[in-house]
């Protein structure tokens, strides 16, 4: 770019922070707002927070690209996604904070359960029923669920939980006892297990 | 979102619009009118329709504020000197006296960072002729006040 390009394009612009955040109250206000997210910090790096009106409907782990999780969210839900606060998520984030502290067992927070349908959304409800601290194998939660022989089919519900660690699929074990994969990664998996197994004492 | 991704750029651009003092509220109602009709998969470039709304908002605030005192010659669409704070640069005492079309597409093109075909849609004529219009508008700057 040219001297002459680079004056036009400049100089930025102060309080653009505060401009967006006021546009956000008065979309936010007027129900222009579908989706609102916000960062959250844990032990395992930072996870992404969603609600809509219907309660929180995704949770980004920190290995999943912030981009994909959004643009997927656009696809699938509404385009109309800011970064903004909203009741609900800072609540999710308070328990968030209390769950990976020890402190907190079980979530209780309105889900949105629109990501999921079918078999994959039994698999889901049936895994929210596992208790802090207890395990099930891929096999057990498709009997559960309703198909006893769907076992890989489980497996792909867990695999796309979009409500990881409320939803508690870290819990859900591979049948000879190991831990499996997890959208977070296996350690994350094991620390979460073993975090609740001592707590549970 | 949008938001982030765009609202930077239509902000500045609406400074060299409507000057600074005036161009928060125009951002805001730009984003708000974009938001009630948001179909994201309808437009072909979500900047350039977001930037042919603020260019609608901005003609309305300057409609709406008839009594503003407004720079001489061609030039009916300019923020009155005095309160352009963040257009101290002598480069925009020439941008504001180049024609309405090129000192448009130039400040499309540098101040809100459109491509030629973006420029092209938001303000509805071909695509040579936002180039053209960025060139000649570029072009005459250049011999103005000169650059190396």
């Amino acid at each position: 770019m040219s001297e002459i390009e680079n004056r036009l394009a400049g100089p930025s612009v102060p309080g653009w922070e505060a401009l967006r955040g006021e546009f956000l109250d008065r979309a936010g206000s007027e129900d222009l707002i579908d989706l609102a997210y916000e960062r959250h910090e844990t032990p395992f790096g930072t996870l992404l927070v969603v609600a809509g009106d219907g309660g929180i409907v995704r949770i980004g782990l920190d290995a999943e690209a912030e981009e994909e999780v959004l643009d997927d969210l656009a696809r699938r839900v509404s385009s109309r996604i800011a970064r903004t606060g909203r009741d609900s998520v800072t609540v999710a984030r308070q328990q968030l904070d209390r769950y990976f502290a020890g402190e907190l067992r079980d979530f209780e927070l309105t889900l949105d359960w629109q990501l999921t349908r079918g078999f994959r959304r039994e698999v889901l409800r049936e895994t929210a029923a596992i208790p802090y601290g207890a395990t099930a194998s891929y096999a057990q939660m498709a009997e559960r669920a309703g198909s006893p022989r769907a076992v890989r089919a489980a497996g792909s519900a867990l695999a796309t939980n979009p409500l990881p660690i409320v939803i508690p699929c870290h819990r859900v074990l591979r049948s000879d006892g190991s831990v499996g994969s997890y959208g977070g990664g296996s350690p994350m998996k094991a620390a979460l297990l073993a975090m609740e197994r001592d707590r549970a004492g | 979102m949008a938001l982030e991704e765009h609202g930077p750029r239509i902000h500045s651009w609406l400074i060299t619009r409507v000057g600074p003092d005036r161009a928060d509220d125009v951002f805001q109602e730009t984003m708000l009118a974009a938001l009630a009709v948001w179909e994201k998969a309808k437009v072909e470039s979500v900047r350039a329709w977001l930037f042919t709304i603020a260019g609608n908002k901005a003609i309305d605030e300057i409609r709406r504020d008839g009594r503003r005192p407004l720079p001489e010659g061609e030039v009916d669409e300019w923020p009155s000197p005095e309160t352009a704070e963040y257009l101290e640069d002598p480069v925009w005492d020439e941008v504001r006296v180049l024609p309405e079309k090129q000192r448009l597409a130039v400040t499309l093109r540098f101040r809100g960072d459109l491509t030629h075909r973006q420029i092209a849609q938001a303000m509805e004529i071909s695509e040579a002729a936002a180039r053209r219009n960025v060139f000649e508008g570029l072009k005459r700057l250049r011999e103005r006040i000169g650059d190396e």
